[in-house]
């Protein structure tokens, strides 16, 4: 074995260079003041490993990054930890470059002769914040999404070639394939690139100048192997450990895949850009330039003249203490940036509404029938849990209510002028309809000009004066008969369970035993007097659908339709649309289980109904 | 490694005769793959769509008549690079109803891009990033907002008499006048 070490080492020189790597002459003793620049080393390796094994299962494309991030973290063998490792390493190294700046900065380690190796760290402070930006685009979420777009907003008021600069950066006028292509060779060939180079050319540099010492007499002179590599291997370790327990507690967020006709209102930069979403706030139209390229190009001109400050006379105070002001004020304004949004009601409500979506998605990407090759953005589009209650908001709580809210959980401007939808359809919602006490008022019929209408005057004067006590025993079964007729999915069993008490309705209701049929159509038999709505396959699907297609049909209000427009007849909502809220009032969905307990199917509609 | 380098023969003309044929060797025999990746990165600065059609957004009738904006999805075919979406969702505008007919701005905001809110009891419209609010016929209601400009205004055109067809465009956002995004 040793000769052929012996040999090895002949042809290479190998332990030459083991040497010089390993026997540095640290004058004063090893120190834990030293291990930034070792555990900042040790952040980039573990980002460029995991970055590479990330690389091998992530696709850079509109209708597949997202995908393949999905498919990493749910879906393959501990790709979760690996991309919790990279998510989090990223922010770990972001606060290590700072504690080295500081640390250089503190020490003076600036000066002569390591001006330049003082400006290749700047450099790569740069380059690492290019990783973040960049790195944050490509899992294609509407977070990462839109807090890019602003920051490409930012980069087109560049005077002259902003927008220019912008198209280049993007790939085009929009958002899409190309500009995942770009932004995937940036952060993963580019900037890695740029970066390797650079922490070549810093040990170099560094081992060239040797280590900066305050106090050379402070303990007798140590090699740097093993004395401080004891040291740097146990701050790796803290590293890590760090890392792990941020993975492990917090977990790594997936939002919705990004979708570029949605708003997201939550849209915010990582946190350690947070500071400069906070600054754009306070610069009016027209000093945008000002705020977002002048001042922070000032700035960053004098860190990077701190090794020529620092030579004068108070320079390196100066110097010492504008980075600490600038600390402060990046820390003010990262918490008035947090502060602010935790006091705004409606960040909290799309913050809230985004965590719902990405559950949701997840969902809907791990049921049997998976991903279509048209990618996750179109399981969302037509998912009547996530589409339902925001078509409902925009098209139906004018006049509707769902619950009380418009869909989205908050509460209407005016008081509602139609009923209330949540379970329409179902055994309760015809139990409240056939209540006198609650037919008149706004949940039922109280906002409509049904308001003093025939059914309200029948179900508060004729069922508890005219009917006869064996008429209003058949009530309970009516409701069941009627209710039926919707063919609710999460009502089935109880359908089927209790056929023969819908039966009993049934007959009670086409003998005319109960007096239905004096005004509705139902099941074959005409009424008499046809002024309120078919009940055959009330509630049903397709029932609901013709009604929201049109509610002047003779089938539904005829002429004494009370205000509500012929959604699909006049080209309101589409067909799709349609169906998408019609699902969403009857709960018809994806669920993970087939048969849904009652106090899971809650869950759901709670979960739905939030906010 | 006692080996001397050779003495060129007193002549430093030829020394750089031949560094200048070193370089220019070496410098050419680059030119091709760096032009070809230089165009290539280029490639999406040539494409523009100058010309945005028309598309139908809805019929009048849907618009409120009582001058509140409300939004509308505007589909359309995209193209994005080797896929081509037909009749996909690009966009969002906002309809009202003005005295001279109908108003439609895009739901983009000026500033930086996110999409502008009708605030609750549509009295204006409020961006949700950076806090821009506008009036309701698309102009700044607060001074201290963030936006350059007032929301972008796009041609509207009432055709066969109750249909609502919008030229739907974006515009360069941060910039006080509306450039179009080609």
């Amino acid at each position: 074995m040793r000769g052929l070490l012996d040999w090895l080492d002949h042809r290479t020189g190998y332990r030459d260079v083991f040497k010089a790597a390993l026997y540095e002459r640290i004058p004063g003793g090893p120190r834990w003041r030293y291990i930034w620049g070792s555990a900042l080393t040790y952040a980039i390796v573990i980002q460029f490993i995991t970055g590479l094994l990330l690389w091998a299962a992530y696709s850079a494309n509109a209708q597949g990054a997202w995908e393949s991030v999905y498919f990493i973290q749910y879906e393959m063998w501990g790709g979760w930890l690996l991309r919790g490792i990279h998510h989090y390493m990223a922010q770990v190294t972001v606060v290590l470059l700072l504690l080295h700046l500081m640390q250089i900065v503190i020490d003076g380690a600036y000066r002569a002769p390591r001006e330049v190796n003082f400006w290749f760290g700047l450099a790569m402070l740069g380059l690492v914040l290019g990783l973040s930006l960049t790195g944050y685009l490509l899992p294609w979420d509407q977070k990462g999404f839109w807090a890019t777009k602003v920051a490409t907003s930012i980069a087109a008021i560049t005077p002259v070639v902003g927008p220019a600069m912008q198209k280049f950066l993007v790939g085009g006028a929009e958002y899409g394939h190309h500009t995942l292509t770009r932004f995937f060779a940036l952060h993963a060939g580019i900037i890695p690139a740029a970066l390797v180079f650079l922490i070549a050319a810093h040990i170099y540099l560094f081992r060239r100048h040797g280590i900066t010492v305050r106090d050379p007499d402070r303990a007798p002179e140590a090699m740097f192997w093993p004395d401080q590599v004891l040291r740097d291997a146990v701050a790796m370790l803290a590293v890590i450990a760090t890392v792990l327990i941020l993975v492990l507690v917090r977990g790594t967020e997936l939002g919705a895949p990004a979708d570029p006709t949605e708003p997201y209102a939550a849209a915010r930069p990582e946190w350690y850009f947070m500071f400069l979403f906070q600054w754009l706030k306070y610069f009016p139209a027209g000093w945008e330039v000002f705020g977002a390229m002048i001042v922070p190009g000032v700035i960053v001109t004098v860190v990077a003249l701190m090794p020529i400050i620092g030579n004068w006379e108070m320079g390196h105070r100066f110097n010492v203490g504008l980075l600490s002001a600038l600390i402060l004020g990046i820390g003010l304004l990262t918490y008035l940036g947090y502060a602010q949004d935790r006091a705004d009601p409606e960040f909290l409500a799309a913050k809230e509404q985004a965590d719902r979506e990405a559950e949701r998605i997840e969902h809907l990407a791990s049921a049997p029938a998976g991903i279509p090759p048209t990618g996750a953005l179109s399981l969302v589009r037509t998912d009547p849990l996530t589409q339902g209650p925001k078509l409902f908001a925009s098209n139906c709580a004018s006049c509707h209510t769902y619950d009380g809210h418009d869909g989205l959980g908050l509460p209407p401007a005016e008081d509602p002028t139609a009923s209330d939808l949540a379970g329409f359809g179902s055994r309760e919602w015809l139990e409240g309809l056939f209540d006198p006490q609650r037919i008149a008022t706004l949940e039922y019929f109280g906002g409509t000009q049904f308001r003093n209408g025939e059914m309200a005057r029948f179900v508060q004067r004729g069922i508890p004066n005219a009917w006869t006590d064996e008429q209003r025993a058949e009530l309970p079964y009516v409701i069941k008969a009627l209710s039926a007729e919707a063919g609710l999915t999460r009502q089935q069993a109880a359908d089927s369970v209790e056929a023969a008490d819908v039966e009993r309705g049934r007959t009670a209701m086409t003998t005319g035993f109960v007096n239905c049929i004096e005004c509705h159509t139902y099941r074959g038999v005409d009424a008499e007097d046809p002024e309120g709505p078919v009940l055959t396959g009330w509630a049903s699907r397709e029932w609901m659908l013709r009604m929201v297609d049109n509610p002047a049909h003779d089938d539904f209000y005829g002429d004494d339709n009370d205000r509500m427009p012929p959604f699909g007849e006049d080209g309101i909502l589409t067909e799709t649309e349609m169906e998408l809220i019609v699902d969403w009032i009857r709960q018809d969905w994806y669920r993970a289980t087939v048969q849904v307990d009652e106090s899971e199917a809650e869950a759901v509609e709670v979960g739905s109904a939030g906010g | 490694m006692s080996d001397e380098t050779p003495k060129a023969d007193g002549a430093p003309r030829r020394n750089f005769l031949t560094a200048m044929g070193a370089v220019v060797a070496a410098g050419l025999a680059g030119v091709a793959p760096v032009l070809a990746g230089i165009a290539t990165l280029l490639d999406p600065l040539r494409r523009s769509s100058d010309d945005q059609p028309m598309v139908l957004v809805t019929k009048l009738a849907v618009v409120p008549d009582d001058g509140i904006p409300r939004k509308f999805t505007v589909t359309a075919d995209r193209v994005d690079a080797w896929t081509t979406y037909q009749n996909t969702p690009v966009g969002a505008v906002y309809l009202t109803r003005t005295p001279d007919g109908i108003q439609c701005l895009n739901v983009v905001c000026p500033h930086a891009g996110c999409f502008v809110n009708l605030a609750p009891g549509a009295t204006h419209f409020a961006c949700p990033c950076h806090r821009s609010q506008f009036a309701l016929d698309g102009t700044i209601a607060d001074p201290a907002s963030p936006s350059p400009r007032a929301m972008d205004e796009l041609d509207v055109e009432i055709r066969n008499g109750d249909e609502v067809w919008v030229r739907f465009q974006n515009f360069q956002p941060g910039q006080e006048h509306k450039v179009p995004i080609v």
